[in-house]
């Protein structure tokens, strides 16, 4: 009797062993931003081909490195590119190199709440790196004056908001702040969470609106993605090219464009503060990572697949979920660099 | 041996020992095994958790020593990690929630056990213990919505008052170390009133009796009969409260701040370990970073253990001399 039902559970266990060996399942963690796009992307993938699935956890982009680093899932994703000591590191582990695949462009918009200011105010980079080192530290700041006439700003103390998770939109910021201010570049840095100068700490994008919400004469940032589906005012940022410009997913893929001329073999760049005058000038890109040699036929065949078709179809389903697409000069060059996986 | 299940076991020393299985049949054994193991994963948890905080903070223990806990600066680009503004903020959130919060708890305890009506006592109870099931998250939100708002209309109110120490003093942005501090309270007071309503329930009628009939009025009898008499068990409620407002993450990050500075003022924004913790480990990348995250748990694992510990022998103290 025992025998019968350990061989009837063998048996199955085999049977649903066959069962998987056709259903491909593709494990990747990483980023929490490009989560809602990667999610339709995959969903739509797994309707195409329903043996394929792709699976992805949005743990954040510093667990989608460690995690592709120590090889537990097939690929990660992040919305900084991987620095020169994490290649060294995988590229020590693995004896092979890992690539960069964009996917789509974000950005980060300034938002505020001032009494009695309604209207989009303009900011020069020297205006917000001042605001956020704690140098400017009222609203009738000359600064900010000079780049809004005719807009009756109060004497009123700013209090700034920050968000207090580590996250891939503080990096665009400060990223952006690094290159636009010398003093924010040795004194702060970037990175995912930084010493912030001045400033109150949000949790997400949603706390940090909340902050925003309830405290009068704050300026805070965040995704322009949220932005746009909550209906926050924010403001324009003088780009490199000297022109206001409003975050839109046109403006950004313009900084995508803008940097396209000069983007690195290894797609690792920062398109903030982009040429182009109309760039917006605190757009990124996120990234897929993807291991240079895939040991498992099935699998890299998916990978590779997949990239092309995101590249292609793919892209025609960003505007809906308010991602920037990738310019048609990125797109070329990617799917030249998809060969490179082996 | 099947002849000795029908004799009555007197267990003498002539007897042949009962096998394993056979004692296991009896049910003692079982009960005691399964109880045992029960007991013993807990220890084997908390063993776990120590060691594995230990082993993955040996980075950050090796770079900073003992410097990490009285340094004051938390960079994670600069690589620089250091320890004192979350503790400090863990302490004050906590100590504020216990000023708050005991006062209102015991006396809230003490009315539904003692004093109030057998159905209004029931009524309330049941909703105080709704109270402790409420997630955390949902206090936070309570905070910032609700809470904030308040304090923002009190603020000038407080500061006229209080204004002239320095602990209300510098600007108000509405999440604050006292903000933080009020939620905790309020999170930690149905706590406090549901164990404390119990232990004082719990305490024999004869005591209250003798304290009548010796000619105590009934307010004399509670206070100092029966609450002295139920002082353990309500300090074992204030242990449990201290230890979630410690440990508590959500609700606290919500409306602290998140700023890792001193300030002498509860009016500035603060910072606690666990929310920093919360806030930073999903994205710290490189291994000091992550290595230094951990150590703030292993020393909010060492704080959690030595205030307790301070706090027990404060109690077993006092224990003495009114006894």
């Amino acid at each position: 009797m025992t025998r019968r039902i350990l061989m009837a559970a063998l048996a199955f266990a085999l049977a649903a062993g066959a069962a998987s060996a056709q259903n491909v399942l593709i494990n990747g963690a990483g980023a929490t931003f490009p989560y809602p796009m990667y999610s339709k992307w995959f969903d739509e993938y797994h309707k195409k081909f329903p043996t394929l699935q792709f699976n992805y956890q949005s743990i954040g982009s510093g667990g989608g490195i460690q995690q592709v680093t120590q090889g537990t899932v097939d690929f990660g994703a992040s919305d900084g590119p991987m620095n020169d000591m994490q290649l060294k590191e995988y590229q020590a582990k693995h004896g092979s190199a890992i690539l960069h695949f964009p996917t789509v462009m974000g950005a980060d918009v300034p938002a505020y709440k001032i009494a009695g200011v309604s209207q989009a105010l303009n900011f020069t980079p020297e205006a917000l790196a001042g605001i956020f080192l704690g140098k400017i530290t009222k609203w009738n700041d000359p600064e900010l004056m000079k780049a809004n006439p005719g807009v009756k700003l109060p004497a009123n103390d700013i209090i700034v908001v920050h968000r207090s998770d580590g996250s891939g939109t503080t990096y665009v910021w400060v990223d952006y702040l690094s290159k636009v201010s010398k003093e924010w570049e040795s004194k702060v840095g970037r990175g995912t969470s930084v010493n912030w100068p001045v400033g109150l700490g949000g949790k997400g994008n949603e706390g940090v609106s909340g902050q925003l919400e309830q405290t009068p004469n704050s300026i805070g940032y965040i995704e322009l993605i949220y932005a746009v589906q909550n209906k926050i005012t924010y403001g324009k940022v003088k780009n490199a090219s000297g022109a206001f410009v409003e975050a839109s997913l046109a403006s950004v893929t313009a900084a995508a464009a803008g940097a396209a001329s000069d983007m690195p073999d290894d797609f690792r760049v920062s398109i903030t503060n982009a040429p182009g005058k109309d760039a917006y000038p605190i757009s990124s890109f996120t990234w897929l990572l993807i291991p240079e040699k895939i040991a498992d036929a099935t699998k890299k065949k998916a990978i590779k697949d997949f990239l092309t078709w995101m590249l292609a179809d793919g892209q025609n389903m960003t505007e809906p979920l308010a991602y920037a697409r990738l310019p048609k000069a990125v797109v070329v060059k990617e799917q030249k660099a998809i060969a490179k996986i082996q | 041996m099947a002849a000795s299940s029908t004799t009555i076991t007197s267990a003498g020393p002539s007897r042949p020992a009962r096998s394993f299985f056979q004692r296991l049949r009896g049910g003692d054994e079982a009960a005691y095994l399964i109880t045992f193991a029960a007991a013993a994963s807990i220890l084997l948890v908390t063993a776990l958790l120590v060691f594995e905080l230990y082993t993955n903070s040996a980075l950050s223990r090796a770079k900073f020593g003992w410097s990490f806990f009285v340094t004051q600066t938390w960079d994670p680009v600069a690589g620089q990690y250091g320890a004192l503004p979350f503790i400090y903020g863990t302490l004050v959130t906590s100590a504020l929630a216990l000023l708050i919060g005991v006062p209102l708890g015991v006396g809230a305890a003490i009315f539904l056990a003692e004093l109030a009506p057998r159905a209004i006592s029931d009524g309330l109870t049941f909703l105080i213990e709704l109270l402790a099931a409420v997630p955390s998250v949902i206090y936070g939100l309570l905070g910032v919505f609700v809470l904030i708002p308040i304090l923002r209309t009190l603020e000038p109110a407080i500061r006229a008052v209080l204004g002239w120490t320095p602990l209300f003093r510098g600007a108000f942005y509405g999440v604050s170390l006292f903000s933080a501090g009020v939620v905790l309270a309020v999170m930690i007071i149905p706590f406090i009133i549901s164990i404390s309503r119990e232990v004082i329930l719990a305490v024999p009628g004869d005591q209250r009796e003798a304290a009548l009939a010796l000619g105590a009025t009934r307010w004399e009898s509670t206070w100092d009969v029966v609450v002295p008499y139920a002082r353990k068990g309500i300090a074992g409620s204030i242990f449990l409260a201290l230890a979630r407002a410690l440990g508590e993450t959500m609700a606290v990050t919500m409306v602290i701040g998140n700023d890792p500075k001193i300030k002498a003022s509860l009016l500035a924004p603060g910072y606690s370990i666990a929310a920093v913790i919360a806030n930073e480990f999903t994205e710290a990348t490189g291994q000091l970073y992550t290595s230094a995250l951990i150590e703030l748990g292993l020393v909010l694992f060492a704080l959690t253990i030595v205030i307790n510990a301070v706090a027990r022998l404060l109690v077993a103290g006092t224990g003495d001399r009114n006894a």
